[in-house]
């Protein structure tokens, strides 16, 4: 039992197509992958925000803004 | 070359493997721009001496010994025949075929591209130390690493007749573990027994973080050890071989690419699969770390060595998914080891390479469970009890166990770490001094024209 389905090298490659482990999952695969690939984007944007407004709260007054620009 | 295709054959395979050995030059470069940036002003240019002199080093001594040990011990010796004397013998540094020879145009680049493979596992090493270790103390650690240590567990694991692939069914195709697993175990051997940086803890023993001087320098040198990565890569294939070429048990005429071990696979799997563990790498080191720009290119790095034993045959998305939890393990471990034991891995070498190394075998245990480790008859198939005990030795055995016992060797005889006040003034203090001085004088004597 292999999960590739191969279980030996005794054979012709001519013969041999797809060698990946859990052929016959792919489209599970794809759905796993998109659904990782929105999520997270959905937690990034979500994070960024926060981070942003923590920020704002944290040093967002006139005299800290100035300051930034006087140094920068 | 008695024909036309075999002459276009060797021709090829030979400029093949020269390509990768420039291509690795870059993880090199890349490796110096990381430590240098990571190190403190005071530190540079010791810092950056440290890591060049593993060229000559570890290319000195890996051909008159290195590269003879893997042709020598693939039986162990004494685990499943003796030491394997006629087939190293062409490979010994008094052999012809080490020189320009007609009859043998690929073991000069063959010897090449590990090589380069060498630096590499020296080179890992070199950045977890930074600040405080004694440069000749490292340098004869690296020469342990990179001609003996390494070179032994590619022997054993990453050889077609190696004893791991045959007994336990071993299988590590692009080096997870012989490379990877190996670097980082040596690394945290060696970090145990010089301790860390002067500040790194506070009493308590809480960390503190001590930031890199130039972030972006670091950021930059690991974007170039992905460039380099490629020829690392490719470097672990054999491009074009056929089945006569092989010998195994393969049948018919049709000629493939294939790993180290001979097996089948394509230049497009692991172009594919490189890039897509790169990316879940990325992608998660980027969410875990709250988008550290150091730990997401960091963790693109974990995601491709986590996926790296298993990227000649998994599918992409299985190659994504498992660089992911390779990313989450090597951050997660990094910051738990440090806490709990106080070890100050300055890169984070140890979690990159080793825990990340360490998790992409087991985990290539189970998803490859049961496909073929070899082509020839006997082998064991591979399983994730052979590729447990696989990762064992790669980061306990010919790993950790080293470099511990030659740090603690060159603790005792007070080579291994610099003197307190060099590591305050900072390594680079002396020569400064000289160059300011230096300065100064042609300052003085310029003013004396105006």
């Amino acid at each position: 039992m292999s999960t590739t389905g191969i279980e030996s090298w005794a054979v012709d490659l001519k013969d041999v197509g797809a060698i990946y482990p859990f052929q016959g999952s792919e489209g599970l695969l794809v759905v796993i992958g998109v659904v990782t690939w929105i999520a997270w984007h959905i937690w990034q944007s979500r994070w960024e925000k926060e981070k942003y407004e923590e920020q704002v709260q944290k040093y967002g007054d006139a005299t800290n803004v100035s300051s930034a620009l006087d140094s920068d | 070359m008695e024909n036309n295709l075999a002459a276009l054959t060797t021709v090829f395979t030979e400029f093949y493997y020269w390509l990768t050995i420039p291509l690795m030059f870059l993880i090199h470069v890349g490796f110096c721009m990381y430590e240098v940036g990571a190190s403190r002003r005071r530190n540079h240019m010791h810092t950056l001496m440290k890591n060049s002199m593993i060229i000559p080093l570890v290319t000195v001594t890996f051909f008159y010994f290195g590269w003879w040990l893997y042709w020598a011990f693939p039986n162990g010796p004494f685990i499943t025949g003796g030491l394997e004397t006629a087939a190293a013998a062409a490979n010994t540094p008094w052999s012809p075929t080490m020189g320009p020879n007609l009859g043998d145009r690929i073991t000069g680049v063959f010897w090449g591209a590990f090589l380069l493979f060498s630096w590499t596992v020296a080179s890992i090493v070199s950045g977890s130390v930074i600040e405080r270790i004694n440069s000749g103390a490292f340098w004869i650690l690296a020469v342990v690493i990179g001609s003996v240590a390494w070179i032994i567990d590619a022997s054993w694991g990453w050889h077609s007749a190696g004893w791991m692939v045959k007994l336990w069914g071993y299988h590590d195709a692009y080096a997870s573990g012989v490379i990877h697993a190996i670097a980082g175990g040596f690394a945290l051997g060696v970090l145990v027994v010089l301790g860390p940086r002067l500040g790194k803890f506070a009493a308590d023993g809480t960390p503190r973080d001590i930031h890199p001087h130039n972030p972006w320098m670091v950021c930059l040198g690991l974007f170039v050890i992905y460039t380099g990565f490629w020829g690392f890569y490719v470097a672990c294939n054999v491009p074009a071989i056929s089945p006569e070429g092989i010998g195994g048990l393969i049948k018919g005429e049709t000629w493939t690419a294939t790993t180290i071990y001979l097996t089948p696979t394509t230049l497009g799997a692991i172009t594919v699969n490189f890039l897509m563990s790169l990316s879940g790498g990325m992608l998660m080191a980027y969410m875990v770390s709250k988008g550290n720009a150091f730990w997401t290119y960091s963790g693109g790095l974990a995601g491709i060595i986590t996926a790296s034993a298993g990227n000649d045959l998994y599918h992409p998305i299985q190659a994504m998914i498992i660089g992911g939890v390779g990313a989450w393990i090597a951050y997660k471990m990094h910051f738990w080891v440090e806490r709990r034991f106080k070890v100050d891995d300055a890169v984070g070498a140890v979690a990159v390479h080793g825990y990340a190394g360490f998790a992409g075998l087991v985990i290539s245990g189970f998803v490859l469970w049961g496909h073929p480790s070899s082509v020839y008859e006997g082998y064991a198939a591979i399983n994730p009890l052979g590729q447990f005990a696989g990762a064992v030795v790669m980061f306990g055995v010919l790993g950790f166990l080293p470099g511990w016992i030659v740090a603690k060797i060159l603790a005792s005889a007070g080579m291994l770490r610099i003197p307190k006040e060099v590591e305050l003034l900072g390594l680079d203090f002396a020569s400064n001094q000289e160059q300011k001085i230096a300065s100064d004088e042609v300052r003085e004597s310029l003013k004396t024209l105006v």
